[in-house]
């Protein structure tokens, strides 16, 4: 073979790489950018769509009283809002960041398997179609809240349970090959020299967030299984009349539901810990401690289940373990708040939108875990169970936590997505609309709950009138900033300044070595790291 | 190059589904080597071969029905003094309160949770399913020991029994009438027997009528 024919070859081998054109493209693709948009933009229509239940959750509790929506349909609304947020909204966005992000950080070409990339998200959307179809069927989607507890979820649920059943299980097959596709491309794919302690944090909590995955959302799919045989096939897994018991199905699913929260979490701290060094122009304080604290977060996550059971009637030994474990937790979790406070410490900060993010995030974040570690004492928790502080503790740690730190991600990487640089005064809007709203959105959720107002419940007393109108045009004012958002992020597709390959003057990492926007092949040679 | 890895990881996620059925087996044993969640076990016990005569525990009896099943039953002593390993027997009293025939289960559990492996049941209608006749009204005796090896800081124990129609296991949600509150909800039908008001109500408005609440 001639050198003429190889080049000729080469070339009509690129000829071939760019991407195809029109739906096709996004259909068939196996391309980790293409992919990671999907994933990102499908994440954003969640997110509306589930914000928009929150909407009706809201306008329903503005006035004492029912008034707009019947408490059936109200039940619906809180159990499709949480599902949607955190298995649509949050996870995919994730999910999206690890699919753009990781392959470029680590200097490989594409995601390890990337038919298996297409699959797991194509089958995402019918899930949701599945489960807000059910919304629109005769008896109503799910209202037995998303945790499902039995025997709401099997005795007292509809016929139309089956197809919440169906829709976790395809969202828990997509998360569960998400997962392995991020562990085979951080394992067998990073570029000669990326050694474990050079990976970049993003990678590193991706990488945990991954192994979590894999452990706990096979018990989900286990746990929801178990509910459609004792439903539809008469087994009596968690039925007492059958031999069965109802608090088993809650150890189960909370053996699942709390790695997941820390799912939902440790890539935020990854986000952070990208964000923070940037624009402090400082190396990340503490890198192996941070590394070691995500994962010591990770395995305490499996012995902590049961502190959302406190009141269920536990042993006295059993409460105990469960508080102190509980309370661990916050030591690593310490440990980073604690450095990236360190990274900022005489750094020369400056405040681009992304910092912002990051920097609520820090705070906010920080005061959902101690409302969080205030749930954790055994005997206050009797009081808090079941009432709206719990619903402020864990939207603090999702919203101005997980949310947060999606947008600061998206605002630090949509120059490199888009090659355009966003508008900083929108976005700067929208920052400052969202930090505000969202405070007076769930802050006041802590003095209600204390004062005992129960969550799920679509009435409540008459003293607490004043503070839910105020929590809901919180509400509405959070709702409509996003609308901000939404803005921001398509003009900065639609066009703009040009940015730079390096966008930010103080970023370090491989991803920033590419051009802006990232070509569609990016590290097809892998680049040497020192 | 990634299929070894790629393996692996299928096993794992393979392994950790089996695992949430196994945990369905290993709550049980770990209940009953704990005796944690007062869960008793539904089979006979030997007769107790020692007796510690100089002490003495205080049982009582108490019976509740689940989702308005239509049965009453009744210990004829609410409650009895019994000295360990002391073969005690109580008789109650059972009655079908619809106008047709029902199978009953009663489910027991004993209170403290941690004395629940320490009530051994010789003789107990809760080992069977129940068949009971319209209006039928039976007697049940219960035979059982308290264990000698009952923890001393330990003078009363309660044994409830919660019982359950499995006629139709999938049985919709009896509500009484007594409840007009929930009306404005939705519809009530009546059953084809006659017997109660059948509803397939929202889960949490029963619960807030019944003045219980979930997590």
């Amino acid at each position: 073979m001639t050198s003429s024919t190889q080049q000729a070859e080469h070339e009509h081998d690129h000829a071939h790489h760019g991407p195809a054109t029109g739906i096709k493209r996004w259909l068939f693709t196996t391309n980790h950018k293409d992919i990671g948009s999907l994933y990102l933009l499908f994440s954003l229509l969640m997110f509306l769509i589930g914000g928009g239940m929150a909407m009706v959750i809201r306008a329903e509790l503005f006035q004492p009283g029912l008034q707009l929506v019947d408490p059936h349909f109200f039940n619906q609304m809180t159990t499709v809002h949480g599902l949607i947020m955190v298995f649509g909204a949050v996870m995919p966005a994730f999910t999206g960041l690890a699919n753009w992000m990781v392959p470029m950080m680590i200097g490989a070409p594409d995601m390890a398997l990337p038919r298996m990339n297409n699959w797991s998200f194509w089958i995402l959307p019918f899930a949701f179609l599945i489960l807000l179809a059910s919304l629109f069927m005769e008896g109503g989607g799910p209202a037995f809240g998303w945790t499902f507890y039995a025997p709401l979820s099997t005795t007292y649920s509809n016929d139309n349970t089956a197809l919440f059943v169906f829709a976790v299980h395809i969202m828990g097959v997509s998360s569960i090959m998400g997962a392995i596709n991020v562990i085979v491309t951080i394992v067998n794919m990073r570029a000669p020299g990326m050694t474990w302690m050079k990976l970049p944090l993003f990678v590193w909590t991706w990488l945990i967030t991954a192994f979590l995955l894999i452990a706990v959302m096979p018990v989900l799919a286990g746990a929801v299984t178990m509910v459609l045989t004792d439903k539809y096939f008469g087994t009596s897994f968690f039925d007492a009349a059958g031999g069965g018991d109802p608090v088993m199905f809650q150890h189960i699913f909370w053996f699942f539901g709390h790695p997941e929260v820390y799912i939902m979490i440790l890539p935020a701290f990854g986000v952070i810990s990208t964000i923070v060094p940037t624009f402090s122009r400082k190396k990340l304080f503490g890198y192996a401690s941070m590394v070691y604290a995500t994962s010591s977060i990770a395995l305490l996550s499996f012995i902590v289940w049961a502190h959302h059971m406190f009141t269920t009637g536990m042993p006295l030994a059993g409460e105990l373990f469960f508080m102190y474990a509980t309370m661990l937790i916050s030591v690593p979790t310490g440990v980073k708040v604690f450095n990236w406070v360190a990274t900022m410490w005489r750094g020369s900060i400056s405040f681009e939108v992304p910092m912002l993010f990051a920097i609520a995030f820090i705070v906010l974040f920080t005061l959902g875990g101690f409302s969080g570690l205030m749930l954790a004492i055994t005997p206050a928790d009797f009081q808090y169970h079941d009432t709206y502080f719990v619903v402020a503790h864990f939207h603090y740690v999702l919203v101005t936590g997980a949310v947060f730190s999606i947008m600061a991600a998206a605002y630090y990487w949509l120059p490199k997505w888009t090659g355009y640089m966003y508008s900083e005064t929108l976005a700067k809007w929208h920052f400052w609309l969202s930090l505000v709203s969202v405070n007076i959105l769930f802050f006041p959720m802590h003095f209600v709950g204390l004062a005992g107002m129960p969550r799920r419940i679509p009435d409540y007393a008459l003293q607490f009138a004043d503070f839910n109108a105020l929590i809901s045009i919180g509400g509405f004012a959070f709702g409509l900033s996003q609308l901000l958002f939404v803005a921001v992020v398509f003009k900065c597709i639609a066009g703009g300044q040009r940015a730079p390959a390096k966008v930010w003057d103080g970023a370090e990492g491989l991803e920033w070595d590419v051009a802006s926007p990232a070509p569609y092949h990016t590290f097809s040679t892998p680049p040497e790291v020192k | 190059m990634h299929a070894p890895l790629l393996r692996k990881l299928l096993l794992l996620v393979l392994g950790m589904f089996a695992f949430a059925f196994a945990l369905v087996p290993l709550y049980d044993v770990f209940c009953d080597i704990t005796g944690l969640n007062g869960k008793v076990e539904l089979t006979a016990a030997e007769a107790s071969k020692e007796q510690d005569l100089a002490r003495k525990v205080d049982v009582s009896f108490t019976t509740h029905t689940q989702g308005q099943a239509p049965f009453k039953v009744q210990a004829e002593t609410y409650q009895v003094t019994v000295t360990p390993g002391t073969l005690t027997e109580v008789s109650f009293t059972a009655e079908n309160l619809s106008v047709d025939a029902r199978i009953m289960q009663a489910i027991p559990s004993v209170s403290p949770g941690m004395a629940a492996k320490y009530l051994h049941k010789l003789a107990c209608f809760c080992f069977d399913q129940q068949s009971m006749q319209a209006r039928q009204k039976m007697s049940f005796t219960l035979r059982f020991y308290v264990d000698t090896e009952l923890p001393t800081d330990i003078a009363e124990l309660t044994l409830a029994y919660t019982l359950y129609d499995i006629t139709d296991r999938n049985a919709a949600v009896y509500v009484m009438p007594q409840y007009p509150a929930i009306k404005q909800f939705g519809d009530f039908e009546r059953d084809a027997v006659g017997k109660g008001y059948v509803y397939s109500i929202q889960a949490a408005v029963y619960q807030q009528i019944r003045g219980l609440s979930h997590g």
